[in-house]
């Protein structure tokens, strides 16, 4: 299982590196989001509160700019057949889980310094950000790759990944924009505050459903 | 005994709609001159007989729709699928009867119809959730592929339901009124108050199944005259 996991995951991987596609379109929208942000507020003075705001929707939209893509990629080239032929759903949906966290990951690496450094600002609980950041990552990755799954399967696609994750991600959203509210204003905020718990709790809501439900969604 | 049911049916069944009538007209005027007001909450707070019952419909709706989903999924029955969809239907229209009525209750009470309060955005979420659902059906033209799918979405959307009802109104404060009336689980409301709430929720729950066993039958229908048409094809 691990083993086919990791092969799987491999294989998403050096295609990636060979396009570059998924990698390219997910740092220049969130660069690109940065800039109308950091622009449009310009020099006047805002709160950290809605610092926290800001942050979580560049997250927000850039992750549901490149979710979407992990399952359409395989419709497109027309590989879903080969790919349900040699492997399990289970390990294939981890395998994908496991790339778009990775992809999620890498972009907050690069965004979260960029928006702390545009905005010029100090974070006072840096742990309890970190903290929010990573559980927030696991949580819009497990909805996000459910919903990108589903949405590889529709014929008019549209906009419609984002308006079906946006709903379930929203959660994520919410805890996440409260949590990094404390760990921005206050240095001596505690580092497993209720938000984190919820944080986890919704994570594992998530992961357990959508693990559940993929079979239904490869199997036709 | 069965067979005065089964000759009577229509008698019956014609019974309980006037009964129900007259049940839901004598709980309307009950919730305006019976019932009496709650310590330190005010005219408008009459508002609660219909939007609590409203409230606890649409999570009722949505529990059933999940259920017919879970049912197509393990039987592949169209029919699963069809009522699911109108459970939603109707979900939805409930969902919007409490989306309203709070807010107009809000601007009595806070000054404002909207105001992100966790208990206006838990709904507002539902509302967007099962927007969504129809959003997707609209989108799949193949109907055992747009049934299964929305099976699944409306049952990933329902394991986040509970999280928006119990969890965010918990971890955030809120100033939804159910401190007042309701304090730690335990119903603090005159016995007055009390019959005509539980009566507005009863008459509405059937008012919902009602409407709900309308539309199954509906459903059913024309499926079978579906059925007819292609056999004389």
């Amino acid at each position: 299982m691990l083993h086919e996991i990791w092969i799987l995951f491999k294989k998403d991987l050096i295609q990636e590196f060979r396009s570059k596609a998924a990698i390219n379109a997910i740092f220049l929208f969130s660069v690109v989001t940065l800039t109308a942000v950091s622009y449009s507020i310009g020099s006047s003075a805002i709160s950290n509160n809605v610092l926290a705001a800001l942050l979580w929707i560049v997250i927000v939209f850039s992750a549901l700019s490149a979710f979407s893509h992990i399952f359409l990629k395989e419709e497109e080239a027309q590989t879903a057949d080969t790919l349900k032929l040699i492997a399990q759903p289970t390990p294939i949906f981890l395998s994908k889980l496991l790339f778009n966290i990775l992809l999620l990951t890498l972009l907050l690496i690069v965004i979260v310094p960029l928006f702390i450094a545009a905005f010029n600002f100090e974070v006072k609980n840096i742990p309890l950000l970190l903290l929010s950041l990573f559980l927030g990552d696991l949580g819009l990755a497990s909805g996000g790759t459910i919903v990108a799954a589903l949405i590889a399967k529709a014929s008019k696609r549209g906009a419609l990944f984002s308006v079906l994750s946006f709903p379930i991600l929203l959660p994520v959203m919410i805890v996440g924009i409260s949590a990094a509210q404390m760990a921005f204003t206050q240095a001596d905020s505690p580092l497993f505050p209720s938000e984190i718990t919820a944080l986890f709790a919704y994570d594992v809501v998530l992961f357990t459903a959508a693990l559940m439900l993929f079979d239904f969604i490869w199997n036709d | 005994m069965k067979r005065f049911f089964k000759a009577n049916k229509s008698v019956l069944a014609l019974l309980g709609k006037v009964f129900l009538l007259i049940f839901l007209s004598a709980v309307i005027i009950a919730a305006y001159y019976y019932a009496p007001l709650a310590k330190g909450l005010k005219e408008y707070t009459r508002v609660m007989y219909f939007h609590v019952p409203a409230a606890w419909v649409t999570v009722l709706a949505f529990l059933i729709s999940a259920w017919y989903s879970y049912l197509y999924l393990k039987k592949r029955d169209l029919l699963m699928d069809a009522y699911a969809a109108a459970a939603n239907q109707l979900g939805i229209l409930y969902c919007l009867v409490t989306t309203v009525t709070g807010a107009m209750w809000a601007k009595a009470s806070w000054g404002a119809y909207w105001n992100w309060d966790p208990r206006q955005t838990s709904i507002f979420i539902l509302l967007l959730i099962y927007a969504a659902y129809f959003s997707l059906r609209s989108a799949i033209e193949n109907e055992q592929d747009r049934a299964r799918l929305s099976a699944v979405y409306s049952l990933l959307a329902f394991a986040t339901v509970p999280f928006f009802i119990f969890i965010i109104p918990r971890i955030y404060e809120s100033l939804h009124p159910d401190p007042l009336i309701n304090d730690q689980a335990k119903i603090k409301m005159n016995i007055k108050m009390l019959q005509v709430f539980l009566s507005s929720l009863g008459g509405f729950t059937v008012l919902f199944l009602w409407m709900f066993n309308i539309k199954k039958r509906i459903i059913k229908l024309s499926a079978y005259f579906e059925e007819i048409e292609e056999e004389n094809e």
